[in-house]
């Protein structure tokens, strides 16, 4: 040891001793540490890239101004305001090179097309992952805390979702996912706050169940506890995995805690008189009622046939008690005032009729093996308890048992949970959207005490929720103002008035929009007084004929009384009117011969409108549009003039291509169209 | 944050026994049957959006040379880099059926899978399949087709939509027949549905867009037409095939 030391002394000693020696090996040690930086660079994996990139465009036709438009080095994004660092396209070399579309592999592929420019946004703020990394494992696939990983191209629209909030035509999952969110109740549960402040509102409409043993009984409860989809396939109710007991004691809880209301089962006896009503007339009046615009059953092939806005019927009379339905029928709001069913006005003769056809619809099977035992105290007490621990009164009315508003876990933010705060099942990939996907699917499998219920959710559903969570980000709610887009939003629009009392018991905002509020299956309101003619709107109210023959909903006849008929009308004609030009510009008769002449050479030939319209029946076929044959006597000719102008300004979003019309073939066309009072096709000969 | 080398090199070696097992796990599937052709039953030609599993398997059948469906023949599926095929080799069931989920890459596109089994004497024979991957601007292509276009330009009716093609005096055509569109230029496609037909010395009866629809939309629905049309479409003045 003694000696080693000695060694090394001497050495240096005589190193120091020796200025030329000293000098040179200095310098070559200083000469190889400047090299390091470069060298680090040389082979660094970004350079690899570029090198790969060079020769890999050389082989392209257009090689030249590949060539010309590279850049080496590290390339970078810089948006101070979005706090964007972004140097992917150093080695995405090819995003904005649109001769590299045809590249199937990455990472010299061209970006496809997109709505926003590369250098608008950025990279990560849609593909997430870490943008000024410089090296493929951090950029792409960092689990650390306050890091993100690359989110998997099925889940891409839900970066669109962070500043818009309204539904978009190039984000249908987003969409989808947005309306399942709220149309299965999942924010009843889980509060989601937007960006601008308002809270996602859930849609489902879930019934009260304060005086549920008036409309079934504690078998039904319990088979539809158990499984709602062995009791209709479409069931938005999801399955909490009760046991028999638990079943058994919730559904004693339910009965036991309703609470019978006079009238619901008032009907019973009236109905268990009388000769049996005759089926095939019950079942014309369900059709001629409309019902399957709302309500779907199954048809003989299994397949689901009609609207879902109310609950599928295929086995409904194996849920309901007979006296109950007459009473639901009469007058569906007096049991739940929430309910988006009309009031149909049916006589008590009808009433019989149709509610006999729809208790007919059973399924004997269903209730077949539920046998359950008169319940105990303690059973009934057991099953408040679990209806409070399920949150049942998370989305049911139930007496005695309080609405808790945050039941669930907030999601307002989900989209940025930090993956190290997850706990994974084995086998599972560590990302966030696997872990949401597995939540919705199977919520249970992360562990038997978890309350949350199982949707019976297909795989591209699972997707949807998935994409719609994923959009739930801290970023989207510290951008900047000018790029928080808010959804659209509901008015609170309420017809006033004696005809605001009628058309609130015909429930007509469940299917028309009036003023911002209201369903979408049906026509716009808004300015009905202003499109159509008084007489018109009379008759049809009366009795509702089809415009449209291909259209499998119609508007159903509510059996209303002359003055009900006349106070709806009035206020329709007086209240829903466009600002924008005078119903009575231009009259209803009187328009010369030659001009209507004119009016029908454009219509069959400029503008072809026959092939979506018919005018004259013998001839024309077109059957998208509405039927065109007596349009004289139904619209105002200063609707049809304007409305041809510029068909989307007065039906946002109506198919009818605007053609750009000149005043002059407005008129004509108008004049021709209000030639056409009584269906026999006037001047409509070809 | 430095990782532990110790760690990750027992990771490493985790993982690799992890696959290592898993590939010794899944035996080879052995044919026990043999059949001469494959045939599409169903889930071909579908239009998902990347990244994500088709809505509808691909479902798949083997027949024998009297055309009779062939239970227990080995079906092998192939396709390009970034489908995923589940499984990627089956035997036929007892309708001599094999049901495959796709799941398509993250890059818009057609993608062919080919489908192998083998005759009685080991001789291949195979079936390609196309499914399209939608990506943005297809999607928007899709969504216009199906508000403006489809009911006129798609003979089949549904419940929900009846096709108006029958009430039509000139027919027009399905956007996936490839030898009439891709023989139109993109300019040629973007004037007719601008301009309607007239401005082609077509029919009246195929409106003008230019009012209804922006730029973007129709581009868009440009962009949807070359997807899915078949044969499909190869673009002018790109080099294909080089790399
Ligand atoms: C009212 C029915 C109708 C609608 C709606 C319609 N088209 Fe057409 N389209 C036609 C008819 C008819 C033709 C054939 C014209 C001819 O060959 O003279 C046609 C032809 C075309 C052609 C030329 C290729 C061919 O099929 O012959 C294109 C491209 C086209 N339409 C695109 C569109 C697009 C895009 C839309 C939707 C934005 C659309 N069409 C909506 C009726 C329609």
């Amino acid at each position: 040891m003694q000696t080693h030391k000695t060694g090394i002394i001497s050495s240096i000693k005589a190193f120091v001793r020796d200025p030329f020696r000293m000098f040179g090996i200095v310098s070559v040690v200083l000469l190889l540490l400047l090299t390091i930086a470069p060298a680090k660079d040389y082979f660094s994996q970004w350079h690899g890239y570029q090198r790969q990139y060079l020769r890999f465009i050389q082989n392209r036709g257009d090689a030249v101004t590949l060539r010309r438009h590279f850049e080496g080095g590290i390339q970078q994004i810089w948006i101070p305001q979005l706090g964007v660092v972004d140097r992917c396209q150093t080695c995405h070399l090819g995003l904005t090179e649109a001769s590299l579309a045809d590249v199937k592999e990455e990472p010299f592929r061209a970006h496809p097309v997109m709505p926003h420019k590369l250098t608008e946004f950025g990279c990560v703020i849609c593909h997430r992952g870490q943008g000024a990394a410089t090296t493929v494992k951090e950029a792409h696939h960092s689990e650390m805390a306050g890091e993100e990983p690359i989110l998997p191209a099925r889940y891409m629209e839900s970066s669109c979702g962070q500043c818009h909030q309204e539904p978009l035509e190039g984000t249908p999952k987003l969409n989808k996912g947005r309306v399942i969110l709220s149309r299965y109740g999942c924010v009843n549960c889980h509060s989601i706050v937007l960006p601008d402040g308002t809270k996602m509102e859930a849609s489902d409409n879930p019934p009260p169940l304060t005086h549920i043993a008036d409309k079934t009984t504690r078998e039904w409860i319990y088979a539809w506890l158990k499984d709602p989809t062995s009791y209709s396939a479409s069931a938005t109710m999801p399955n909490f995995n009760l046991s028999d007991a638990d079943a058994s004691d919730i559904s004693a809880f339910l009965i036991a805690n309703s609470v019978p209301q006079p009238g619901d089962t008032a009907e019973v006896s009236a109905e268990s008189h009388g000769p049996a009503p005759d089926p095939s007339a019950g079942a014309s009046l369900y059709g001629e009622s409309f019902c399957a615009s709302c309500h779907a059953t199954q048809n003989a092939a299994g397949n689901l046939v009609g609207g879902d806005l109310g609950p599928e019927l295929t086995n409904v009379g194996t849920k309901v008690k007979p006296g109950w339905l007459v009473a639901w029928m009469r007058d569906p709001q007096k049991y739940d005032p929430k309910t988006p069913m009309p009031q149909y006005r049916w006589s008590d003769a009808q009433l019989k009729l149709i509610s006999a056809y729809v208790q007919s619809k059973t399924n004997p099977d269903l209730l077949a093996n539920v046998h359950l035992a008169a319940a105990t105290p303690a059973q009934i007490a057991h099953g408040k308890k679990l209806v409070i621990e399920y949150g049942c009164a998370s989305c049911h009315e139930i007496p005695g048992v309080p609405k808790s508003d945050n039941f669930g876990p907030n999601l307002s933010r989900i989209g940025s949970k930090p993956v190290v705060q997850l706990v994974f099942l084995p086998g599972m990939e560590h990302t966030l959207p696997a872990y949401l996907a597995q939540k919705i699917r199977q919520p249970r499998s992360f562990g038997s005490s978890f309350r949350m219920p199982r949707y019976n959710f297909t795989a591209s559903q699972v997707d949807e929720v998935t994409t719609a969570l994923l959009a739930l980000t801290d970023r989207s709610f510290s951008l900047p103002a000018n790029l928080q887009l808010a959804a659209v939003h509901e008015t609170n629009y309420r017809p006033a008035g004696q005809a605001g009392q009628i058309m609130t018991s015909l429930n007509c905002l469940s299917c028309h929009r009036i003023n911002g509020r209201g369903g979408d299956m049906a026509p716009d309101l808004s300015w009905e007084g202003t499109s159509v003619q008084r007489q018109w709107l009379d008759d049809f109210l009366k009795n509702p004929n089809t415009l449209r023959p291909a259209l499998i909903r119609r508007m159903p006849r509510f059996n209303l009384t002359d003055s009900e008929r006349t106070i709806l009308t009035d206020y329709m004609m007086t209240v829903y009117q466009t600002a924008a030009f005078q119903r009575d510009e231009m009259p209803l008769t009187g328009y010369p011969p030659e001009l209507v002449e004119k009016g029908r050479q454009l219509f069959y030939s400029k503008y072809a409108c026959q092939s979506c319209h018919i005018v004259n029946p013998n001839e024309d076929k077109g059957y998208i549009g509405p039927t065109l044959t007596k349009v004289g006597a139904r619209l105002n000719a200063a609707w049809i003039f304007h409305y041809l102008k510029d068909p989307q300004a007065l039906r946002p979003g109506t198919i009818e291509p605007n053609q750009h019309m000149s005043d002059d073939d407005a008129r004509a066309l108008t004049a021709f169209l209000m030639a056409q009072k009584t269906g026999a096709g006037q001047g409509a000969k070809r | 944050m430095k990782a532990n080398p110790w760690i990750t090199g027992m990771l490493a070696v985790t993982a690799c026994t992890g696959c290592m097992h898993q590939k010794a796990s899944a035996p080879a599937l052995k044919a026990k049957a043999t059949g001469t052709a494959i045939v599409v039953v169903s889930g071909d030609k579908q239009l998902g959006g990347i990244g994500a599993r088709l809505s509808q398997p691909l479902v798949l059948q083997v027949n024998d040379d009297q055309g009779n469906a062939v239970t227990g023949a080995k079906v092998d599926l192939t396709g390009p880099r970034g489908v995923v095929l589940d499984p990627a080799e089956v035997l036929t069931d007892d309708n001599g059926q094999a049901t495959i989920k796709v799941t398509l890459s993250g890059i818009p596109g057609r993608y062919e899978v080919t489908a192998s089994s083998q005759d009685a004497h080991g001789k291949p024979f195979t079936l390609s399949v196309a499914e399209f991957a939608a990506g943005y601007q297809q999607e928007v292509g899709y969504e216009v087709n199906e508000k403006y276009c489809s009911r006129c330009h798609n003979p089949d009716s549904t419940v929900e939509q009846v096709s108006n093609y029958d009430n039509l005096a000139v027919k027009p055509h399905a956007f996936t027949s490839g030898d009439i569109y891709n023989k139109l230029s993109e300019s040629d496609l973007s004037n007719i549905i601008e301009h309607g037909g007239p401005a082609m010395n077509r029919s009246a009866l195929m409106p003008p867009y230019e009012w209804t629809l922006n730029k973007a939309e129709i581009q868009a629905m440009i962009a949807y037409i070359r997807l899915v049309s078949d044969p499909p479409y190869m673009a002018p003045g790109v080099v294909y095939g080089k790399h």
